[in-house]
């Protein structure tokens, strides 16, 4: 009989030299396989005398275990490798670009619409909306501005040949709104709107959102405080300067012009202010009895607050624009700043 | 309105710089929109009298001067300007004067000394009339600081007046509303009746007393036509932005600034009978003023004498009667019209002066006869005459109704309390009379306050007096409600968040459009025009969203962009029949690769299914796309939107000739679909899911090129046992193997029972039904 020893030496060494999995089977086949050293060492087994085959049956044994474990230790070690080298080969260059399709973007006009509605409607206001094309009616008359009203001079109005009106601002749309529904309400409005003037700070459409709170006690000191929560949570300045001036527009009474600390230089007075530090954000005030009376709301009984904000001055002051007019000229350039 | 802060002062003087006067206008609602020095910072300047002048020895156009600057001997000063002469009073900046422009210093001007410099008007940064020198009045003391002497140390202030305040258009007006809201007593001018010293008069008659409810004439003759304007007069005239013409009219231009009444002087002796206030007879024709000729229609008030129209009624006089350089003898006029009798005439006929502005909006009644007496007694005083007795025509004057004011409503509107005694003395402060009579009060305003009709104007009043600032913000008190958030209703903001998601970019375009694009892109025949479009190319209503698309598609070209993808959200105007219609619309435009310029993605162009698969997974919406024509589409790359059997859009390729008539070098994609009629979307509902196992068959076909998938989707869909879980196809195969004019569909069958597993021949019989009815409905073969 070979000595054992000599064959697992030989066998340890051969299994050493392995490098991938097929080198391995075949040195498996080779000691252990049907006609493997070891095998036939074991066959030899069969023609010894007890006394010899006990002892020499152990060391056969403990021969197979030592090629076994050497055999299995070099599986995983191969295994492992050819793992490593797979990751390997696998490794991109996580930094090329991503691909697919890319993300468009909203209007700047957009974004500073949701977020006007987001704040209002945080405290109740509903959206509600109206027609663009409008009646004298729903323009003017019912809001309090008679034919021939020198107020009307200060709406720069388009006409169709219906003699319908693009709408001047948003406030029709609170005289449909009354008509259908029965106070108390908070709304808003947004929308386009139109006025015959076009140079560097005009643009002939522009937004506008109207906001409404009819109730039986609503004041001044509600509107005031409102407005000026507001224009803090928009721009996010708690401290933000707000005042209010006394101001004329048919359909409120008393009436108001908000202004805001400039948000640009911080009210030392910039170029955008005009150097005064403040900036003009919007008209406001107390619904006029008459606006009441044409929607048959009592003007005795409710009581209420409007006003209406120019949404482009809003976004320009949001996010830095220096020129009213590239809102429409839709420069993807532009508009790709807002994504 | 604009004027000069220092004739503001002779009327009411508070003790505030011109910033905080400003700030105090500004806050009681009289906007202060600029303030402008007179004049800008110089110093050294005096008034100086050229004694003699002399030519320059070495120089032909200089002249050297000897000028008395009131010290004991005279300056010597080179001089090039051409109207200088000895005995003229002139300004004189002396060695060491600092000019707006320059700084002065002792000099030697071609070898003679020079020790100043005399002034033109620009040098000292004013507006220059003459060439030259600025020759001062020979009055004028020598030595006197030019700045005293001019008033240059003043304020041009200009407000931007609400139309309600008309009683501001006027320096006594301003010294009013100065005074309530300073509490500095205001010294207002007050004009005795000046004496007749003649007894002319003129015949007046007031035949529209409505309109005219006061007409106050006089005749002052024997003036001086050659009489100038005093300075004092010029400077306030032309820092409020008003020339100075002649005598007599600057005097009836400054009354209308003092006292807020437009005033008018007719030559007497051009006058023919007597004047008539009446309505104009349609057709009727005037020559005014300044040079126009109007038409008149009879809804505009007119003075006329026997040969017609010689003035519009509060506009604008006429020019056969105007004051020229000759007239000696004047008819003066102030008048009382009612804004109702003036208002848009004006505009109508596209004039707007100084005496519309203030008669449309309100002109105090009580003062037109203190307004003539001033004027007489100006004209008296500059250019001479003898005035006649006062004509006057008065009818019925509005009248100032007494308000009810109830302290308990200022209270609920303003959120404030105010005493009584505080808003008595507020009141009373703007000269409002006010009868207290417990918890309603009676309050009258006074005639030059048009805008207080009713409780909450004199509301706003106290607001304003008590100040806008002092009402405290207040965080209201309100019912806490919880808004609707209704799951069903499709969000516009979600489709457009949908397409950015998409990489579509929205714009805004206008909602007026080039008629050239509605012609060429809309469905619709009718048009909706502007009377008065800003410009030609935004006259008409859009109709589609296209044409802005289009337009901002090719503006983004010509800035070298290659890849285009926009979505715009917004109204179009549809005339249908006699119903006007604006739906909201949602539209898109996909231009370029499909893909943006990258690694590991092969360029392609976008196609009708690109973006019909943008459409597909419109969130909630499914829509059906039928072959039909759309006029701007392409005939074979077109599809009509149906959702629920009603057409609500279009999908396509833009057609070949629009792609030319754009300009653009390739066809984009276009869709556009109307929101309005999209209705509410199907609540998710949830349905059981099977723990059978699926089996899936696939079934291709070769059919004519003509017949649709979804028509074979359909005839499949009605062959199909309720197990059929999914029809769909997943391969179109055109080319080799496939005979011309046919195509090769691949479709997937899968089938499921929720309650058991299916059995093989359950399963074919079901596929075989299903192919059976494509071969017989469409003539196809089956493809092994």
């Amino acid at each position: 009989m070979r000595n054992p020893n000599e064959i697992v030496a030989e066998a340890l060494t051969a299994i050493r030299g392995c490098q991938d999995m097929p080198g391995l089977e075949q040195v498996k086949a080779r000691f252990m396989g049907k006609q493997g050293a070891l095998t036939e060492l074991l066959k030899s087994l069969g023609t010894m005398s007890p006394e010899e085959r006990k002892n020499a049956g152990a060391r056969v044994n403990e021969a197979k275990q030592a090629v076994e474990a050497a055999l299995k230790m070099r599986r995983e070690s191969i295994q492992d490798a050819e793992l490593e080298r797979k990751l390997k080969e696998e490794t991109v260059d996580v930094t090329l670009p991503g691909r697919g399709r890319g993300h468009g973007g909203l209007h700047p006009v957009s974004l500073t619409l949701d977020r006007i509605q987001a704040l209002f409607r945080s405290m109740g206001f509903e959206v509600a909306d109206g027609p663009e094309i409008e009646t004298d009616f729903y323009n003017f008359t019912a809001l309090n501005i008679p034919e021939d009203h020198p107020a009307r001079a200060m709406h720069d109005t388009f006409y169709l040949e219906s003699g319908d009106v693009l709408r001047t601002h948003t406030s029709p749309v609170q005289v449909h709104y009354m008509q259908s529904h029965q106070p108390p309400f908070r709304i808003i409005a947004p929308g386009r709107v139109y006025r015959c003037d076009s140079d560097v700070t005009h643009t002939p459409m522009f937004h506008q959102v109207e906001g409404l709170w009819v109730d039986e006690s609503v004041s001044f000191a509600d509107l005031k405080g409102v407005l000026a929560d507001f224009m803090r949570r928009f721009f996010e300045v708690d401290d933000l300067a707000v005042r209010f001036r006394p101001s004329f527009f048919p359909f409120t009474e008393p009436s108001a012009e908000m202004d805001i600390g400039c948000v640009i230089c911080g009210g030392r007075g910039c170029r955008v202010c005009s150097h005064t530090g403040w900036l003009e954000v919007l008209g406001c005030g107390m619904v006029h009895p008459n606006v009441f009376r044409h929607v048959n709301i009592d003007p005795e009984k409710y009581l209420g607050f409007a006003f209406g904000l120019g949404v482009e001055r809003l976004a320009m002051l949001r996010y830095g624009v220096d020129d009213l007019r590239l809102f429409f000229e839709n420069d993807l350039r532009f508009l790709a700043q807002f994504k | 309105m604009q004027f000069p802060e220092s004739w503001l002062r002779t009327l009411v003087n508070p003790q505030l710089s011109t910033a905080e006067l400003a700030h105090r206008l500004t806050m009681a609602g009289l906007e202060v929109e600029a303030i402008q020095p007179a004049a800008p910072p110089f110093s050294g300047v005096i008034v100086g009298e050229v004694l003699s002048v002399e030519s320059h020895p070495d120089a032909d156009r200089l002249r050297v001067c000897k000028v008395n600057v009131g010290e004991s001997s005279p300056l010597q000063i080179v001089c090039g300007a051409s109207n200088v002469a000895a005995g003229q009073k002139v300004p004189c900046a002396r060695a060491g004067a600092r000019l707006p422009a320059m700084e002065i210093g002792e000099a030697k001007v071609r070898g003679i000394e020079s020790f100043g410099m005399l002034c033109g008007a620009s040098e000292i940064g004013l507006e220059d009339k003459v060439d030259g020198l600025l020759v001062l009045p020979p009055d004028a003391t020598v030595g006197t600081d030019i700045r005293t002497y001019l008033a240059l140390d003043d304020s041009i202030i200009t407000l931007k007046l609400t139309p309600n305040r008309a009683d501001c258009l006027s320096l006594i007006g301003l010294a009013r509303e100065v005074s309530a809201v300073t509490g500095t007593r205001a010294y207002l001018p007050s004009q005795p009746p000046v004496m007749k010293e003649i007894y002319d008069t003129f015949k007046v008659e007031v035949h529209a007393s409505e309109a005219c409810p006061r007409y106050v004439g006089r005749v002052i003759k024997g003036i001086n036509p050659d009489a100038p304007t005093p300075d004092w007069m010029v400077m306030r005239l032309e820092r409020s932005g008003i020339r100075s013409i002649s005598a007599p009219v600057d005097i009836t231009n400054y009354v209308l600034l003092e006292l807020g009444q437009p005033m008018h002087a007719f030559d007497l002796d051009k006058l023919a009978g007597g004047i008539q206030i009446r309505w104009a007879s349609s057709g009727e024709k005037i020559a005014l003023l300044n040079e126009q000729s109007a038409e008149l229609s009879s809804d505009m008030l007119v003075i006329a004498d026997s040969s017609g129209p010689i003035a519009l009624a509060g506009i604008m006089g006429g020019a056969a009667t105007a004051v020229g350089l000759e007239t000696r003898n004047v008819f003066l006029e102030a008048a009382f019209f009612s804004p109702e009798a003036i208002t848009g005439r004006a505009r109508r006929l596209g004039l707007a002066t100084d005496s519309s502005h203030r008669f449309e909006r309100g002109v105090d009644y009580s003062n037109t006869n203190m307004a003539m007496e001033r004027a007489t007694k100006l004209m008296l005083e500059i250019c001479g005459g003898q005035p006649g007795p006062v004509v006057e025509e008065t009818g019925k004057l509005p009248r100032r109704e007494p308000i009810k004011l109830r302290p308990k409503r200022v209270t609920k509107v303003l959120g404030i309390e105010l005493t009584h005694e505080v808003m008595r003395g507020y009141l009373q402060r703007l000269g409002l009379t006010v009868r207290d009579d417990g918890e309603t009060w009676h309050v009258t305003p006074p005639g030059y306050r048009f805008d207080l009709e009713i409780e909450e104007d004199l509301i706003e009043e106290l607001a304003r007096l008590h100040g806008y600032d002092q009402i405290e913000a207040r965080a209201p008190h309100a019912g806490t409600i919880m808004l609707p958030v209704e799951e069903t209703v499709h969000a516009v903001s979600l489709l457009r968040n949908f397409l950015a998601g998409r990489d579509y970019q929205e714009v805004i375009t206008y909602s007026f459009v080039d008629p050239a694009w509605e012609e060429a892109l809309s469905a619709s025949d009718t048009r909706i025009a502007l009377k008065n479009p800003i410009a030609s190319q935004l006259s008409v209503m859009r109709s589609t969203l296209w044409g802005g698309l289009i337009n901002a598609l090719a503006n983004n070209l010509n800035r070298q962009q290659s890849r285009v993808r926009l979505f715009e959200a917004g109204r179009v105007y549809l005339q249908e029949a006699d119903r006007l219609r604006q739906p909201h619309h949602l539209a898109g435009l996909c231009y370029g690769p499909a893909f943006a310029e990258q690694w590991g993605v092969a360029e392609r162009v976008v196609d009708f299914f690109d973006v019909k698969g943008d459409l597909e997974n419109l969130p909630g919406i499914a829509l059906e796309y039928r072959p039909e024509n759309h006029p701007a589409l392409h005939p074979g790359q077109c599809a009509r939107l149906y959702i629920n059997g009603n057409p609500m859009g279009w999908l396509g390729t833009l057609h070949h000739k629009l792609v030319q008539h754009f300009d653009l070098q390739a066809a984009p994609v276009l869709f556009e679909i109307e929101l309005d009629v999209l209705g509410n979307r199907v609540l998710p509902r949830h349905q059981g899911l099977s723990r059978f196992p699926s089996v899936r068959r696939d079934l291709a076909f070769l059919v004519d090129q003509g017949v649709t998938v979804e028509a074979i989707l359909k005839t499949m869909s009605e062959a199909k046992e309720s197990f059929v879980r999914e029809l769909a196809l997943f391969d179109l195969y055109q080319g080799q193997g496939v005979p011309a004019g046919q195509k090769s569909l691949a479709f997937r069958v899968v089938m499921q029972d929720t309650e058991r597993t299916l059995t093989e021949p359950e399963v074919e019989t079901a596929v075989t039904q299903i192919a059976e009815s494509v071969i017989n409905r469409h003539g196809a073969k089956l493809r092994s």
